[in-house]
């Protein structure tokens, strides 16, 4: 089992959803967070008080699959969130110890 | 005038026309309803300049941690300003005494009643007096709020609690009383006419009379400054005091290097419009009656606004590349202070022009002045108030010039607009400005220190990091 985790830009969320679930994976969690990479950020002026703003808005896409459909996943992701433009995002894949589904108990493989 | 035994507290005996200090009037001065239904109006437009209206215009700049202490300490300094300006400010301020301040006859409002008639600028006409007293404690109320700008952020709660009635008390009250009192249209155009009527042997005996009535008046006011609607009173005096209270709490935590931005322009803009919309009471209200002057100012808070909002705007763009909303609105408060002093005097191409130059002086000093000198007047009450309020004095002085569409200064011992001459006017303005900021700046950085010893003006370090709704309310403006 594994998380897949990416960092995409927020207006491809719908096209990311609509590929995962295309490909049989049902539910992802989503957290919105700020961070820079190549992309720079932008000047904010207010009155005499100038700010470079490194920070840019993105969005954490997390998803826990089996091991085996990671590389279906990636694809998936990767088609959907990429424009070509420098502030795509990264994917990163984590390793899972347990998994449990709250309501029923299932557990590991049934939990996914 | 008699001095009222002010121990017998304000229940009005119903009594008519009650002898009072100053101003006093003719028998059966004529109260006309819609001058009372006016003002009346005026003076809760002039209460909704401040709450909310400064409130949110102030509250959207500062961090949302801060937030709830922004808005508390506007609504606490309004509350407070009306109970002791109930209690002995309006007394203080509009009765004789010497050329600094009044006295205590009129504390507790003792003595006016409900149909008691109160001077407006012309003679014969009135209103009720408890309305102008009400008009002037939003003045009050909006003064000290406005100098919280500067020190916002780090102040805590109990030590804005403790200096706000004391600012009123030493710096406000007699800087209105020098600036706005004097015995009234009535009482001169009465003491004129009687040397006038008055026969060779008793002619000496009524000019000493005349010129008591004159000199029953403010400091500022006998020097000939003119002042509509407070442009020293109000904005240079908070002004100055909100730079020097900057300057003795001290910066910010991290500022000039964190990010200390605006947490809500939107709430800023609520607040600047609704500060435009009070304004016309503001200015408008300033001339007591629903008439006259009242029209100048009431097209003047337009014009000077609008010029200035555009003028800012277009300097911005030019100077920083992109305009700015904050800009824009910043300009249309800049054109408000401006055109304050200038509200019923100028024509209203003056006020236009007033309004251009007010927007890229106050721009000027908000930005590169405050920059070069890196002090952190935190909503820039200085350069806007400050600077906006010296601009407007200075450009009374010119504006009210009839050859520049001006109205002229009203002289009530001739009964006709007296000659302008500029170098007269343009010294007295200057004046006024020199004593409103010595006045201002020595006092308020006294009370600032007296604060400082007695309760401590900052909040603890680990208190501003953590956000003053926390620490001074106990409360999230969001969650």
């Amino acid at each position: 089992m594994k998380v897949v985790m990416a960092i995409i830009k927020p207006f491809k969320l719908e096209e990311v959803r609509d590929a995962l679930t295309g490909i049989g994976v049902h539910g992802l969690t989503v957290t919105e967070v700020k961070g820079y990479g190549r992309q720079k950020g932008h000047t904010e002026i207010y009155r005499g008080a100038e700010y470079a703003v490194n920070f840019l808005p993105k969005l954490k896409v997390e998803v826990a699959v089996a091991s085996d459909l990671v590389k279906k996943v990636i694809a998936a992701i990767t088609g959907a969130a990429k424009t070509g433009q420098i502030g795509d995002g990264k994917i990163f894949v984590y390793p899972i110890e347990h998994a449990v589904r709250i309501r029923t108990g299932e557990t590991d493989a049934d939990a996914l | 005038m008699t001095i009222k035994n002010w121990l017998r507290a304000g229940i009005p005996a119903f009594t008519a026309a009650a002898m009072f200090a100053a101003p006093a009037l003719a028998q059966g001065p004529t109260i006309d309803k819609a001058d009372t239904t006016w003002m009346m109006v005026a003076t809760v437009l002039v209460l909704v300049m401040t709450v909310p209206g400064l409130a949110l215009f102030y509250g959207g700049l500062v961090r949302s941690k801060n937030m709830l202490s922004t808005l508390m300490q506007v609504l606490y300094t309004v509350a407070i300003a009306i109970l002791i300006w109930v209690i002995y400010g309006y007394s203080l301020t509009f009765t004789g005494g010497s050329d600094f301040i009044g006295g205590f006859s009129k504390a507790f409002l003792s003595g006016i009643a409900p149909d008691a008639a109160g001077a407006t600028f012309s003679v014969g006409v009135a209103i009720p007096e408890l309305v102008f007293v009400m008009f002037q404690a939003t003045f009050a109320g909006i003064t000290a709020s406005l100098l919280l700008g500067s020190i916002v952020e780090r102040t805590k709660f109990s030590a804005i609690a403790l200096f706000i009635p004391l600012w009123l008390t030493f710096v406000y009250f007699p800087m209105a009383h020098m600036v706005w009192y004097f015995a009234g249209p009535d009482a001169i155009d009465a003491a004129a006419k009687a040397l006038a009527a008055a026969d060779a042997g008793g002619k000496a005996a009524a000019q000493e009379a005349l010129d008591g009535v004159l000199a029953d008046a403010g400091y500022i006011f006998k020097l000939g400054a003119i002042d509509f609607a407070g442009g020293t009173v109000v904005h240079i005096n908070s002004g100055i005091a909100g730079l020097v209270g900057a300057l003795i709490v001290g910066k910010r935590l991290g500022y000039g290097k964190e990010l200390t931005t605006p947490h809500s322009l939107t709430m800023t803009y609520i607040g600047a419009m609704l500060l435009w919309f009070g304004w016309f009471g503001f200015n408008a209200g300033s001339n007591l009656e629903a008439v006259g002057s009242a029209v100048v100012a009431f097209v003047n808070t337009f014009v000077a606004t609008a010029a200035a909002g555009l003028s800012w705007m277009f300097i911005e763009w030019i100077a920083k590349g992109k305009p700015s909303l904050l800009g824009a609105v910043s300009g249309i408060v800049a054109g408000l202070v401006a055109v304050t002093p200038a509200a019923g005097f100028a024509g209203p191409m003056g006020s236009l022009v007033l309004g251009l130059v007010a927007g890229v002086v106050c721009f000027f000093f908000c930005t590169t002045i405050k920059n070069a000198f890196g002090y952190d007047d935190s909503l820039d009450v200085f350069g806007i108030h400050g600077i906006g309020g010296i601009v407007g004095a200075l450009g009374t002085g010119i504006l009210v010039n009839p050859g520049l569409g001006g109205t002229g200064i009203f002289d009530y011992t001739t009964g006709a607009v007296a000659e302008y001459s500029f170098g007269t006017q343009m010294y007295a303005q200057f004046m006024a400005v020199v004593v409103a900021i010595l006045w201002s700046g020595i006092g308020s950085a006294i009370l600032f220190k007296v604060v400082d010893i007695i309760v401590g003006l900052r909040a603890r370090p680990e208190a501003e990091r953590e956000g003053l709704d926390i620490t001074d309310h106990g409360e999230r403006a969001y969650s």
